[in-house]
């Protein structure tokens, strides 16, 4: 039952490794999942390859496009870089919100979209951002939707030898905001039972373009369109809110779970819609 | 201080009500105290259990035969290693300890090996093959009593069950006096309700653990965390028919305890698995085997019917208490069912329980097992009779409350208690007369635990110097070396630094019982005053003797020997260390002892008061304000005290809100780590606020009251009354969680 | 058995291990550099006891493995105090009883004196929300919290 461990110093030895190892392969980046399940002897793989000793995969950048953020930079890093929590600050706080203070010293975006969990915090932020990631395999670069990567629980569509090596969140749009909240029982350490993300942008006070995102209420998070359609052309108003919680729960596909039920996840999103919504909408009006 | 008889109320102490810093604390904030993991031994071994992933089944064949073949692997155990015939409780503990013919519960330890390395054993217990065959299971109180439930345990039903039971009823309680009908027939307002809570986990953050050798020779060697290491002694010398009196229990700093480490799992075990190899072996659980295999509390079911006048006068009161206690007798329904109504002086009065078994790990003590339960279900139900009748809870427990001479609902008349004053003072804490917010409720509720006394032996051995060294028995849980101390210090008339407490292992004092039912402050402290003054009556007839007078005419005070009067004859008084530099010459060594089993526990009563707000559209509470009133007879250190308060409110919270064992439809445990069994953390919880009411305790020569327990039983039920009138809707069971806050509401608006 | 060789400094000095791969940090530094004052209260980061930084970064040690701190500079509670003198959060946590049975301790001070060297000045929800993952089963955090507010303001007025 022994486990070999890798750090290569490239992406391309990485992916090289990765190609052609056999048995189950974990990446380690934070570890704050992959440690959990190999303790909890859920998942022991056969071979783990650590990616931090990977140049760039530390760093945070902006780029023409937007931002770009290496694998294996952490929650905390996020957090204490200034510009990126002022452009993005739903992203930044969605993964502020995992776990403890010593978690966020060491768990990464990129772990929390590969791990594929549905309740994953930081996913819906960064579907609603219109964030994608770069994937480096074994046939070369691929950009993929963050949307595209999880297909079910504990599931993603990357293929053996492929790995993410950057989030590319895009630039800022003027007027935009986006925001993140999650429902859990405590005040921290949970779970989400329900998440959601919105991110918006407006021409005066109307809101012309807007992505609302679901968390946990399905086997992956949502990119909830009836969501965003209801609130795009509106203030906010009274009604447009009904409208918008309304299409939350409606996108629910949610299961009963010791954390939630489905009548409480479906209630629950559209009740935290709103509340996103109008913290997304008041970022955007500066 | 110190003298014999003296009128409690008139007490003047030096020490005793000081807060002093505590012994063990350097060792704590340094990482240098040694827990029950932290210890290693040339040649040890590493030693995992392999544990039943079925809540129901026939073990049909134990293969160990790819384990054994590893050469890290050292030693395969499993029931066939353990002693034969045993009976009563001892069967039951070892039934526990290592599954026989049947697997009880998902978590069931059913072999154990041992290996070079932590690691190795952990592949080793993989390999280990159990063919199991699968039988129905019953989780759920209500559903184990139920005429179509699977027998789990047949024939563990003793002779108090009435017959027409199910199986699974094991034991049965009824007590009470008066007759309830009569009472319910003079009430103006009725109420009467079912009420359910689920098993919750003490929650220690430290996980089981030992390390412990036992030679071909019958000598053996445990060291390990336990609230009670004469007991672990106990219990291994007849799991592995050994002699008691050859196994040597070392009590290790113990990482939290609150009534879960009162009972043995692993040490048996890692005996078991050192007599095959002959070599020490450590055994530490991992958190999920911790909340898989070691005890919750019981889940509960209960019926509460309660009388009231206009005026709040309670006329009858009766209850029906249904415990849950895992698949072993045990679950303390008639704590439950005796506790219910205590605190209210009632003509009538009738309390039944059951101790039910089931598919589930076997519930173990929780700090006043059994109590929280039932004042969650009486305390809502007269909550509810205030709102109803427009009456002030706090006014209406006043006009209720038990008193000295008060005839308890259990039987006993009351000595002298606390209860009206732990009312008084929370009626005049400035908590009580604060404005409500909007959206917020507040809710108050009492709640009663005997405390309890047990067997107790302690020495104090007198140094040269004048110093002492008190060695006593029972685990220190809860700060109780620093009371011990100081109470030693008193008496002596010496500072609290020239005193030591150690935790003495078993070969060192008589049997101790374990530090549970609050009784260490109290037992242990009464032991160590009783053994100060066989010390000082010692120190009395050496000064005697020096003097040349009898000796009852040398009495002690404040750290010296003096002569009783001018009978006495003229003679300058003699200090401690005077006495103790020559006496070797004089007589010998000087040691107090105290060995007896007290039985003056005095009963404790606190009062508690909420205020919770409730996020009507997600069910989210979150309690804004505590406090807590208690009597603690006396104070020994107030610091530890409001510590003890506070822990126990913290827990409370927790019980209430969030904290529960979920059972999947397979019988297994959903939620068995701290992510998902949700004990609150630092940004949960307000500042809890503490009052320490002083109502001495006859029983004990400084007046002391155990403190440790009482201050989970009233906190149910007030932030239930909290949340139910944030909410405007009623509670019933527990946790209080978020989707049960909303069904409510939900069902409030649906009619 | 498939060892590597790991070359690490812990509170200050050198060291060196072997260890599998599979082992994590807390492993390493129980069992092998025989410093147990980091706790496992559950092995998957969620009580906090096993608290220590790496790098001066606040992680769970049971959270990370033996293999990755090669190169490293690790702290731990036993790290706290070098000298006679305690650290002022130690000398607090007494006077404060913000302990009771001790186990999460370790890992609160190293947790607290993490955020008092990025934040002096911390308000009580800043106090609460940095130590949230740090379980504490006794005390309520009640005592804990005062425990560092009162260090906080000692050590401005020193300085």
């Amino acid at each position: 039952m022994h486990m070999q461990y890798h750090s290569p110093e490239s992406f391309d030895e990485a992916v090289s490794l990765a190609s052609k190892s056999e048995g189950t392969i974990r990446f380690l980046a934070g570890g704050t999942d992959v440690l959990v399940q190999l303790r909890s002897d859920i998942v022991t793989p056969d071979v783990l390859i650590d990616l931090k000793k990977i140049d760039g995969t530390k760093d945070i950048s902006r780029t023409a496009e937007g931002w770009k953020i290496g694998t294996a930079v952490s929650g905390a890093e996020m957090s204490e870089h200034p510009e990126l929590s002022r452009d993005w600050p739903g992203v930044v706080e969605a993964m502020d919100l995992i776990g403890s203070t010593q978690i966020q010293g060491r768990a990464t975006l990129v772990g929390n979209l590969c791990n594929g969990s549905p309740a994953a915090d930081s996913v819906p932020a960064l579907i609603a951002a219109g964030a994608a990631v770069n994937v480096v395999g074994p046939k070369g670069e691929r950009q993929v939707r963050v949307e595209d990567i999880p297909t079910g629980p504990g599931r993603t569509s990357l293929e053996k030898g492929e790995m993410i090596n950057e989030i590319l969140i895009p630039a800022k749009r003027q007027n935009g905001g986006d925001a993140y909240l999650r429902f859990i029982p405590r005040t921290e350490m949970d779970i989400a039972v329900v998440g959601c993300a919105v991110s918006l942008s407006l021409e005066g006070d109307t809101i012309i373009d807007a992505r609302v995102a679901l968390g946990a209420v399905a086997p992956t998070a949502l990119l909830v369109e009836d969501a965003s359609k209801a609130i795009i052309g509106s203030n906010l108003d009274d009604g447009t809110m009904a409208a918008l919680a309304k299409a939350a729960s409606a996108a629910c596909n949610p299961i009963n779970d010791k954390r939630g039920t489905i009548k409480f996840r479906t209630h629950v999103a559209g009740v935290l819609a709103q509340r996103v919504a109008k913290i997304a909408y008041d970022r955007a009006r500066g | 201080m110190g003298v014999e008889g003296q009128n409690i109320e008139e007490m003047q102490f030096k020490v005793v009500g000081t807060r002093p810093n505590r012994p063990d604390g350097i060792d704590k904030v340094t990482g240098r105290a040694k827990f029950g993991a932290d210890a290693y031994a040339a040649g040890m071994l590493h030693a995992v259990c392999v544990r039943s992933p079925h809540a129901h089944a026939k073990i049909v064949k134990i293969d160990a035969s790819k384990a054994e073949a590893m050469p890290e692997v050292k030693a395969v155990v499993t029931r066939a290693d353990f002693a034969e015939g045993l009976t009563g409780e001892d069967w039951n503990i070892l039934e526990n300890v290592m599954a026989g013919e049947k697997a009880l519960y998902d978590g069931h330890t059913v072999a154990a090996v041992a290996a070079t390395s932590p690691i190795a054993a952990r592949d080793a217990a993989k390999l280990i093959k159990v063919e199991y065959e699968i039988l129905p299971h019953v989780t759920d109180v209500d559903a184990a009593m139920a005429k179509d439930a699977p027998v789990i345990r047949d024939g563990t039903a003793d002779n108090s069950v009435p017959e027409g039971l199910h199986a699974n009823v094991v034991r049965y309680h009824e007590s009470g006096h008066g007759d309830v009908d009569i009472g319910f027939a003079e009430a103006d307002l009725v109420i009467e309700d079912s009420f359910q809570t689920e098993a919750t986990h003490q929650g220690y953050i430290e996980p089981h653990a030992c390390l412990a050798q036992l030679g071909s020779d019958g000598k053996g060697e445990v060291w390990c965390c336990t609230q009670g290491h004469f007991n672990v002694q106990k219990v291994c010398a007849a799991l592995l028919g050994a002699d008691s009196s050859q196994i040597r229990v070392t009590a290790s700093e113990i990482g939290g305890g609150f009534g879960g480490k009162t009972a043995v799992f692993i040490e048996p075990v890692a005996l078991a698995l050192s007599k095959k190899t002959n070599r020490p072996v450590k055994l530490v659980m991992n958190r999920s085997e911790v909340f898989r295999a070691t005890g919750p509390t019981s889940s509960t079911s209960m019926d509460v019917k309660i009388g009231m006048k206009k005026d709040g006068t309670i006329t009858a009161a009766e209850g029906v208490f249904r415990l849950q206690g895992g698949a072993f007798p045990g679950a303390p329904m008639e704590f439950t069912a005796m506790c219910a109504f205590a605190p209210y002086n009632l003509e009538n009065v009738n309390q039944i329980g059951y101790d039910v078994i089931a598919n589930r790990p076997k519930q173990a003590a929780y700090r006043a097992p059994g109590s929280p339960m039932a004042a969650f279900a009486v305390e809502s139900i007269i909550d509810e009779l205030c709102n109803k009748l427009g009456l002030d809870p706090i006014e209406v427990r006043l006009k209720n409350a038990s008193k000295e001479g008060t005839r308890s609902s259990y039987g006993p008349r009351f000595e002298r208690i606390g209860l009206v004053e732990t009312l008084e003072e929370a009626k005049n804490h400035p908590h009580y007369s604060a404005p409500i917010e909007e959206g917020h409720g507040r809710g108050v509720s009492c709640g009663f635990w005997f405390n309890h006394g047990g067997e107790t032996a302690v020495t104090l051995a007198l140094s040269e110097d004048g110093t002492a060294a008190l060695s006593v028995g029972t685990p220190d849980i809860g700060g109780s070396r620093a009371s011990m101390c100081q109470m030693v210090a008193e008496e002596l008339g010496i500072a609290y630094d020239k005193v030591r407490t150690t935790i003495a292992d078993t070969a060192t004092l008589g049997y101790n019982e374990v530090s549970h039912g609050s009784r260490v402050t109290y037992a242990s402290g009464l032991a160590a005053i009783k053994a100060a003054r066989d010390a000082t009556d010692k120190l009395c007839s050496r000064a005697a003797a020096r003097w040349g007078i009898d000796k009852e005419a040398v009495y002690w005070e404040n750290g010296f020997a003096k002569p009783s009067g001018s009978n006495a004859g003229e003679f300058d008084p003699i200090p401690l260390e005077d006495l103790t530099k020559d006496m070797g010459a004089t007589g010998g060594p000087i040691v107090g002892h105290y060995e007896a089993t007290p039985e003056g526990a005095g009963v404790s009563f606190a009062t508690h008061i909420v205020d919770a707000k409730v996020d009507r559209e997600t069910g989210q509470t979150s309690v804004v304000r505590y406090t807590v009133v208690q009597d603690a007879g006396k104070a020994i250190h107030p610091t530890y005290v409001e510590g003890q308060y506070q822990g126990g409110a913290a827990q409370g919270i927790g019980w209430a809100l969030n904290e529960e064992y979920i059972y999947g439809d397979d019988g297994r445990l959903q939620n068995s780590g701290f992510l998902d069994y949700r004990i609150p953390v630092a940004s949960d919880l307000p500042m809890i606020d503490t009052v320490i009411v002083e109502v001495p305790n006859p029983g004990h020569p400084y007046g002391v009251r155990g403190v440790g327990e009482t201050s989970i039983c009233p906190p149910l039920a007030a932030i239930a009354n909290a949340v139910s009138n944030a909410a405007g809707v009623r509670l019933k069971q527990l946790p209080m969680s978020p989707p049960r806050i909303l069904e409510a509401l939900d069902k409030q608006a649906n009619g | 058995m498939g060892m590597t060789h790991v070359s690490t400094t812990v509170n200050g000095d050198r060291e060196e291990f072997l260890c599998d791969p599979r082992e994590t940090l807390l492993d390493v530094l129980r069992d092998k550099l025989a410093l147990t004052g980091a706790k496992e209260g559950c092995g998957t980061g969620d009580c906090g006891a096993c608290s220590v930084t790496v790098d001066g970064r606040l992680v769970c040690a049971c959270l990370m493995l033996g293999v990755e701190v090669e190169g490293k500079s690790i702290d731990t509670v036993e790290g706290i105090s070098t000298d006679e003198e305690l650290h002022p959060l130690q000398t607090k946590f007494i006077e404060y009883a913000a302990l009771q049975c001790g186990i999460c301790t370790p890992g609160i001070l190293v947790a607290a004196k993490s955020l008092l060297e990025r934040n002096p000045d911390p308000t009580e929800t800043e106090v609460r929300y940095w130590l949230a993952g740090n379980l504490c089963r006794c005390t309520g955090y009640d005592k804990i919290i005062r425990a560092v507010m009162d260090t906080a303001a000692e050590i401005r007025e020193a300085t």
